[in-house]
């Protein structure tokens, strides 16, 4: 069997974009609406989350044949809990201020329903090596749409990148003014729904059929 | 009209099918449906329709805003000048005003137009007149120094995401001026409350007053002093009586603060029956009874406020008559008009009385009751259902 097998090529690559976590699967929202008002907890956020995701998906795909079924969710959280401490004690250690926006949603990764879907759907049935390329693959969807959305309310919403100003000061003078409902939660149910119409406008598959 | 009528038909033939300008036959359909009632009928099925089409009712709600629209005017002028300390003819009032107003409905109707017409040819479907309402309404309900882009920005979110996102005119959930106003108050409240943005104060095309500000000037609104203070004066600290509420020189947005030339709009809708007067009777039933009720609570400067200063002050008369009537976000049947209005006149003085930082109580309320329009249909259909089939039963 080989790495980049064909198979887990796409193991790896649908979660990026016909089968997201977030724009397909519509998972992980409450994060995705909570942390994206600036673009650096975004990018912090989904890169946690791909780190736990991919660990996790190892951890649990290694110990698939010993975990008895009754008791596999509390095995799948332990796991899971114990990897968002270590990721949470090393936002607190290296990037403390980034820790401290994303407050409690570093915290709440354990109930992302992404991983427990992918620990469940994936993990269970899989090798180790295909379910990390499923982990990496799914955080990396998931962090895909953060930094879309926290791009745009970031730089509408505070004319700023990464808190680098991109915006000029002249525009300022010329009357333009940032957007304050870009900051606030609804706007990125907005843009989440943006990007939902736009993927499925692309891809008529993947939308519903009305029953 | 005659010369009109045979243009259109010479033009029509290069807009069917093979002509040259099939591409924009929605534009042109449009039009001429616009100018000249359809000759087209329905061909199966039973229809019942009253004789007039909704391109005609819009244009009637078009009129009875007119009053609103033409006070809103001179009133602008009539602010302008009185901050100014100077004394203007009556033209020269109503020309300020209609200079400062005018680009405003420009820029409204260019922006929703221009979506609607691209979305219908994009689709190929007909246009629709839903925004030639809409886009008369957006002028009037915000204040005179709210800057032409963003009310561009705010009209174009509104028209997409409010209206054509829901399948375009008569589909829509929400109120589509309202939610422009919606957008504009969250995104830029800079521009759409405090004390600067209510009245134009440079000259516009050399017209208006050079002179300084008189001393005493507030540019507040009187809904906004009532937060803080037990007097309410208009824009140079002159002492108000209800008298001056209704005829409505006063700051505010342009077309609300005049309760006489609603009222005027308002026979209007209800003589032609295009409006409901049970929505309307009901969310003054509703602001009244609130009103009197916080009265008696009197825990702040809001909840004092007598009954008919809530009810002359701010948008509530115009969100009675023009927002809550909307045939579209308001219910079908004839009990759901009752609760729905109250419960607008109801929610309105609430959120006024309760969060002294929203003075636009009538706003949130209309657009929260939009919600529940289907919801109490529902509950009524069902109802009757409910009791017709006891009657067969029995």
């Amino acid at each position: 069997m080989e790495l980049f097998s064909k198979k887990n090529k796409e193991t790896f690559l649908t979660p990026l974009g016909l089968n997201n976590p977030v724009s397909v699967q519509v998972l992980g929202i409450c994060s995705a609406l909570a942390v994206t008002s600036k673009l650096e907890p975004a990018l912090v956020m989904g890169l946690s989350v791909t780190i736990i995701v991919a660990l996790a998906n190892v951890v649990i795909s290694l110990l698939r044949k010993t975990i008895p079924n009754r008791i596999r969710i509390i095995v799948q959280l332990v796991v899971v809990a114990t990897l968002v401490t270590i990721v949470s004690q090393v936002l607190k250690a290296f990037a403390y201020d980034v820790s401290v926006q994303l407050s409690v949603y570093v915290g709440l990764i354990i109930t992302n329903c992404i991983l427990m879907g992918r620990l469940e759907a994936f993990a269970m049935q899989n090798g180790p090596w295909e379910s990390f390329l499923d982990g990496v693959g799914s955080g990396l969807g998931y962090a895909l749409i953060l930094v879309i959305v926290g791009f745009f309310r970031e730089l509408l919403g505070s004319g700023t990148l990464l808190n680098f100003r991109v915006i000029p000061e002249c525009a300022y003078e010329y009357g333009y003014l940032n957007n304050g409902l870009m900051v606030l939660p609804p706007m990125a149910l907005i843009i989440m729904a943006c990007i939902i119409w736009y993927q499925r406008s692309k891809n008529p598959d993947l939308q519903e059929k009305n029953n | 009209m005659k010369a009109l009528r045979n243009f259109l038909d010479k033009v029509k033939p290069s807009f069917e099918e093979g002509g040259k300008f099939h591409a924009f036959r929605s534009v042109f359909d449009g039009f001429e449906t616009f100018l000249f009632v359809p000759n087209t009928v329905a061909k199966r099925g039973s229809h019942i329709h009253d004789c007039i089409d909704s391109k005609r009712a819009m244009s009637i709600v078009v009129i009875a805003l007119m009053p609103a629209l033409l006070f809103g005017m001179y009133n602008v002028g009539f602010q302008h000048y009185l901050v100014h300390g100077e004394e203007a003819s009556f033209w020269a009032t109503f020309f300020y005003g209609f200079l400062a107003v005018l680009p405003k409905i420009v820029v409204s109707y260019l922006v929703g137009l221009g979506i609607e017409f691209t979305v219908a040819q994009w689709k190929g479907e007909e246009i629709q007149e839903g925004f030639l309402v809409s886009g008369m309404l957006i002028p009037l309900i915000v204040p005179v120094e709210c800057p032409l882009w963003i009310l561009a920005v705010a009209t174009a979110f509104a028209v997409i995401f409010a209206k054509e996102v829901f399948g375009g005119t008569g589909y829509n959930i929400f109120n589509v001026a309202l939610v422009t106003r919606a957008f504009l108050f969250f995104a830029y409240p800079a521009k759409m409350s405090g004390e600067k943005v209510w009245i134009s104060q440079d000259t516009i095309c050399g017209l208006g007053s050079n002179q300084a500000l008189v001393d005493g000037f507030t540019g507040a609104t009187p809904l906004g002093q009532a937060v803080s203070s037990t007097t309410i004066t208009d824009a140079i600290g002159a002492g108000m009586s209800p008298m001056d509420m209704i005829i409505g020189l006063y700051p505010g947005s342009i077309g609300e603060t005049s309760v006489i030339a609603i009222a005027l709009g308002a026979i209007i809708l209800l003589w032609t029956g295009i409006a409901s007067w049970k929505i309307m009777i009901s969310v003054f039933a509703g602001g009244i009874l609130t009103a009197c009720m916080f009265n008696a609570i009197g825990a702040n400067e809001v909840m004092n406020l007598p009954w008919t200063e809530h009810i002359f002050l701010g948008g509530f008369c115009f969100g009675a008559v023009f927002m809550a009537t909307d045939p579209v976000t308001s219910p079908r049947t004839e009990c759901g008009k009752y609760i729905f209005g109250f419960l607008i006149g109801f929610i309105a003085i609430v959120v006024r009385c309760l969060n002294p930082g929203y003075p636009e109580g009538m706003m949130l309320a209309i657009l929260l009751m939009n919600v529940f329009a289907a919801l109490i249909d529902y509950c009524f259909v069902q109802a009757n259902i409910k009791r017709r089939l006891n009657r067969v039963n029995k």
